[in-house]
């Protein structure tokens, strides 16, 4: 360096972005994990009305506590770590799973407002990146299973490896699906192509009708099918499947570690419902671009999609039976992955014919 | 940009370790996630390259998905070690060979860039401004280089094809689930309504 170092350019230059940066994301990540032990709570009241049970109810007012309180059990209680396991990559492996859940929040957009996008990294190739951490998930469940040194754990691992690796194909090619109507890779941009769509066209105001669901119903529900498989949510909980392994890859672990993991899990679950509300259901715009709804701040739609996909997420596990091995491979392989091909060919087919290619 | 060049020392540093770490681990499950890390920081590096896209790619597929079945096979692998070093001093010479030509590629690769430093920068041309990493390679992969690319998938196909062929075995006698027949199925062909007179007890055949 040739120049000398002045404060003002260091504090400029590095320290105020890099300070701006981490209070933005200490706030997403604050907001993400209580929204998550909302959620938590959610899952177990819906599943519980689903069975006519009450669901925890005791800790707060209405249950509404209980996250907090299994939050402080499963830190307070002693982390056991079997003898012949690797210790090493043991306790790598929670870490990892729930690092990667976490990072993969860097990119999801949350709302649009006049003073900018509420994005911690608005990249470029967002979806990508979003795809690539997903697909990094699967190393946190095969690390732990294989360093457990048992036999639930390593099966229920390789069942997950199997699993995962599977449905990332269909989910790939349904991305590709949305990316041909968008022309682009940025996660705003996504949204923001849906301001305009089926409804526009035939003159109505900016509605619930111009978002991907309606032009690209199949992939939407391929899209919500294979995000059970990917997140190893029910019916797809294989790798964990208590009737079978115990518990899966999980099994031999306790206290935070564990809470690590069904950290990773609930996350990668409330991203896999943001990405289904930003490339399907419209992301923060409102249902109605007319004047009560779209005086709402675009987030709070935001956050209920989120809830409202969570729910479908939720009722999902309370009322379908758990699949089969070979029947989830069937339907990934057989049934997913030809269909949502033959739909990345028709989709570009359609835009190339009738001239609406971004 | 003073910070590109920490990073590059990071992430270099990291995948020349972790590179290193892949021949040195006792453990060859370690050894596979060494390799990962070597990966996912030479993605590191194309991010500071400016070629997003392609370090996204390269998690997606190497990472996310060769890597994952690798580690997939060598963990199910019962390694037996004794008999690994068995083969060491035996396959020595060739691994030295091997090793031997590559740093001679190397010596002369940058030997050039010593003599000649603008000939490798003007290999590459420089992006046109306003079109993204990922619309410029779209650009040259499907305009001039779209016979090598459709090539490249057909080879691809091919070896996968290739590799069903070899796998796929025909076994007699197994039950196989077929989903259409079983939703085929009706009241008709599923249900036999049987009279049974009271105080007998035998049930009669199901008629054919």
């Amino acid at each position: 360096m040739a120049e000398a170092w002045s404060w003002t350019e260091i504090w400029q230059g590095y320290l105020w972005p890099l300070l701006l940066m981490a209070f933005w994301s200490v706030l997403l990540l604050v907001v993400l994990l209580v929204c998550v032990a909302f959620l938590l709570l959610m899952d177990r009241k819906v599943w519980a009305a689903v069975q006519m049970r009450r669901g925890p109810n005791v800790v707060g007012p209405f249950g509404l506590l209980q996250s907090f309180a299994d939050l402080l059990k499963f830190v307070l209680k002693e982390p056991l770590i079997p003898a012949g396991s690797d210790k090493g990559v043991f306790l790598l492996a929670p870490i990892v799973a729930s690092v990667l859940a976490l990072a993969a929040w860097a990119v999801i957009p949350v709302n649009e407002g006049s003073w900018g996008r509420w994005v911690i990294s608005d990249l470029n190739v967002g979806i990508l990146y979003l795809f690539a951490i997903s697909s990094l998930g699967v190393y946190g469940v095969i690390m732990g299973g294989w360093a457990s040194n048992s036999k639930y754990a390593f099966l229920g691992s390789l069942r997950s490896a199997a699993q995962m690796v599977s449905y990332e194909v269909s989910i790939g090619f349904v991305i590709i699906t949305v990316l041909l109507c968008v022309g682009s890779l940025n996660m705003t941009d996504i949204v923001n192509a849906q301001q305009t769509g089926v409804g526009t066209r035939v003159g109505l105001p900016g509605s619930a009708l111009d978002w991907h669901w309606l032009p690209l119903l199949p992939m939407f529900v391929v899209f919500f099918i294979s995000a059970l498989a990917e997140t190893n949510r029910p019916p797809f909980d294989l790798p964990e499947a208590e009737s079978e392994l115990v518990a899966g890859f999980m099994v031999e672990y306790s206290s935070t570690p564990y809470l690590l993991f069904m950290l990773g899990e609930y996350v990668a679950i409330v991203t896999m419902c943001s990405l289904t509300t930003i490339l399907f259901l419209g992301g923060w715009l409102p249902p109605l671009d007319i004047a009560p709804f779209n005086w709402v701040p675009g987030i709070f739609w935001f956050m209920g999609k989120v809830t409202l996909v969570f729910f479908m997420f939720a009722m999902v596990k309370a009322f379908v039976p758990r699949y089969r091995y070979d029947q989830l491979m069937r339907l990934g392989w057989k049934v997913f992955l030809p269909l949502s091909l033959v739909m990345v060919v028709a989709v570009a087919g359609v835009l190339h014919i009738f001239n609406l290619a971004p | 940009m003073t910070l590109a060049p920490a990073f590059f020392y990071l992430f270099a540093f990291v995948t020349v370790a972790s590179g290193f770490m892949v021949i040195w681990a006792k453990n060859p499950v370690h050894a596979v996630l060494f390799l990962i890390l070597a990966f996912f920081n030479a993605a590191g590096l194309f991010v500071l390259l400016r070629a997003e896209f392609l370090a996204m790619i390269l998690v997606v597929v190497y990472v996310g998905a060769v890597a994952v079945l690798f580690l997939f096979v060598v963990m199910m692998l019962d390694v037996d070690f004794a008999e690994l070093r068995a083969g060491f001093i035996k396959n020595a010479p060739l691994g030295a060979a091997v090793g031997l030509i590559l740093l001679a590629e190397l010596v002369l690769m940058i030997g050039f860039y010593f003599v000649k430093p603008g000939a490798v920068v003007s290999a590459t041309a420089p992006i046109a401004p306003g079109v993204t990493n990922t619309e410029a390679i779209g650009r040259l992969l499907y305009t001039k280089y779209v016979y090598f690319f459709q090539g490249a998938g057909l080879i691809l196909l091919v070896a996968m094809v290739g590799a069903i062929v070899l796998t796929l075995r025909h076994k007699e006698g197994v039950k196989r689930q077929s989903i259409a027949s079983q939703v085929a199925r009706g009241k008709a062909s599923a249900i036999d309504v049987v009279k049974i007179a009271p105080g007998t007890a035998t049930v009669p055949p199901p008629a054919e």
